[in-house]
């Protein structure tokens, strides 16, 4: 819908900044040299083999992992160990897992209103009234009171898209949110997904949709064994990606579908 | 048979025996819940990444479970006098059995808390909620769930333990009941009527704990 931010792109910072950053699981290099920046308002759908660190490098920016080496600026917090920047960096970077990750003991409403009251502070009425808006926003509005385990996987992942809304975050990062749907379930989430995108959301989204990434993502960037392979434009990328491993990895993924 | 049974003895002191059966389930109320406390706490800290803190509960957790109960309470109500620390029976009994009921319930607790999937505490984080809101907001309920009829059962033993209380001569139903025997010397009524009301205080208690968790864990899981 809006794309005001581009007038200004020029001067602006980036919303999210990687610089040479490298990650291990002990012996094990999971992140090589990554370098990312991203702008206020930007899509980018991140796709890769198995284990080639999509989650990971998401992960990273919003410290759920630590990282070893280089540099992670999210709105001009840098991303350290230190825990006042990470609780910054957390309250302004909503995230969406692929087991959705729900809180059973609370209803779906409790699940929304949880952050906002407890980490921004936010009033009960006002939690609550924020909640309600984004419930419906993700047409699901009239299962409020509901407890996740009474919703199917496609509600469950759009009651999570809400719940991270609700801390109205600057950034929204997905890791699969889809993978883990029955194939029915799938256009529903990202349906609202693209919404999000259309209202100016920025978003990275660790998928295969490729239809999703067509259709809404500013770039794709392709990773395989922990580095970033391939950038480019999706129309681009999905008609000729130059990488052979990007070759390769689109070549089974039609396969699939 | 020489023996006739006469069971008069007990109508008598029937009300002693009763004060006996509120003395127990007050001794088992007050360690059930010092228990409970030191079994969160307890599973917090084991979890912690401060290495001292989480060596200082292991400490704990082997020498509760691997020393006798009676041992126990002799030392803190023996032993600590020494080293200027006097408590009264009843104080010492509920520290006792909440300590010797914490150290089990620690390890109980902590299964459950270990059966929870580490998304929901990545979800957690995420959200910018810090660790210790984490453990008290989203994990602790439903790993409570989780573990709830090895905890209460824990519970009832230590309320059956209580009756070691009264080698310290704390004020509960085995002390009462030996009184009464020594007394009348009618044991097999005593500690006949006695086994019953063992009985049905753990029949008691286990209705409330179904009832805490009808009322507690009333969400659906699939
Ligand atoms: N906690 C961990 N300890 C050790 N190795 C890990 C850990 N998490 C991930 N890895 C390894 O790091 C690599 C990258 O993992 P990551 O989960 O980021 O991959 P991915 O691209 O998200 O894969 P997938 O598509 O399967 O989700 C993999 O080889 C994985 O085995
Ligand atoms: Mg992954």
């Amino acid at each position: 819908m809006t794309n005001d931010s581009t007038s200004s792109v020029a001067t602006e910072q980036p919303l999210i900044l990687m610089e040479a950053v490298e990650k291990w699981y002990g012996d094990f290099q999971a992140l090589k040299s990554v370098n990312l920046s991203v702008r206020k308002g930007e899509k980018i759908v991140l796709c890769g083999p198995s284990g080639s660190g999509k989650s990971t490098l998401i992960r990273c920016i919003n410290h759920l992992e630590a990282y070893q080496k280089g540099r992670i600026v999210v709105d001009g917090v840098s991303v350290t160990d230190n825990h006042k920047a990470i609780d910054i960096v957390r309250q302004e970077v909503g995230m969406v897992f692929q087991s959705f990750n729900l809180f059973p003991h609370m209803t779906v409403l409790q699940n929304c209103m949880l952050a906002p009251i407890r980490v921004r502070g936010t009033s009960k009425s006002e939690a609550e009234a924020t909640a309600r808006r984004y419930l419906d926003r993700v047409h699901i509005g009239n299962q409020a009171d509901k407890y996740p385990a009474q919703l199917s996987g496609g509600q469950q992942q759009r009651v999570a898209i809400a719940r991270a809304l609700c801390m109205q975050p600057k950034v929204m990062l997905f890791d699969e949110p889809t993978s883990a749907l029955d194939p029915e379930m799938v256009k529903e989430v990202l349906d609202t997904m693209i919404g999000l995108a259309q209202d100016g959301m920025t978003m990275i989204c660790v998928t295969h949709e490729m239809g999703f990434a067509r259709q809404v993502a500013d770039r794709v960037i392709f990773m395989a064994d922990g580095q970033i392979l391939e950038e480019a434009h999706p129309e681009i990328f999905f008609k000729s990606p130059q990488h052979p491993r990007a070759k390769q990895f689109l070549g089974e993924i039609l396969a699939h579908h | 048979m020489g023996y006739t049974l006469d069971f008069s003895v007990v109508w008598d002191h029937m009300p002693a025996l009763l004060w006996g059966c509120l003395g127990t389930l007050g001794l088992a109320l007050a360690g059930m819940s010092l228990a409970l406390v030191i079994g969160i706490f307890g599973v917090f800290a084991r979890g912690s990444h401060i290495a001292w803190l989480r060596r200082l509960v292991i400490a704990f957790i082997e020498i509760t479970r691997n020393t006798p109960f009676l041992v126990q309470i002799f030392f803190l109500y023996f032993a600590l006098p020494s080293l200027g620390l006097k408590l009264n029976p009843t104080v010492t009994a509920i520290i006792a059995l909440g300590i010797n009921g914490g150290a089990y319930s620690i390890e109980i607790i902590r299964g459950g808390v270990q059966s929870i999937h580490k998304g929901q505490v990545e979800a957690g984080l995420a959200l910018g909620l810090h660790k210790g809101e984490v453990f008290r907001l989203i994990v602790l309920k439903p790993a409570l769930r989780a573990i709830y009829p090895s905890l209460t059962g824990q519970f009832i033993m230590l309320t059956l333990t209580s009756s070691i209380c009264t080698s310290i001569a704390a004020y509960e139903l085995t002390s009462v009941a030996q009184r009464i025997d020594s007394d009348t010397f009618r044991s097999f009524e005593v500690y006949f009527t006695v086994t019953l009301m063992y009985l049905a205080i753990s029949w008691m208690l286990m209705s409330a704990f179904a009832l805490i968790s009808r009322q507690y864990f009333n969400y659906p899981t699939r």
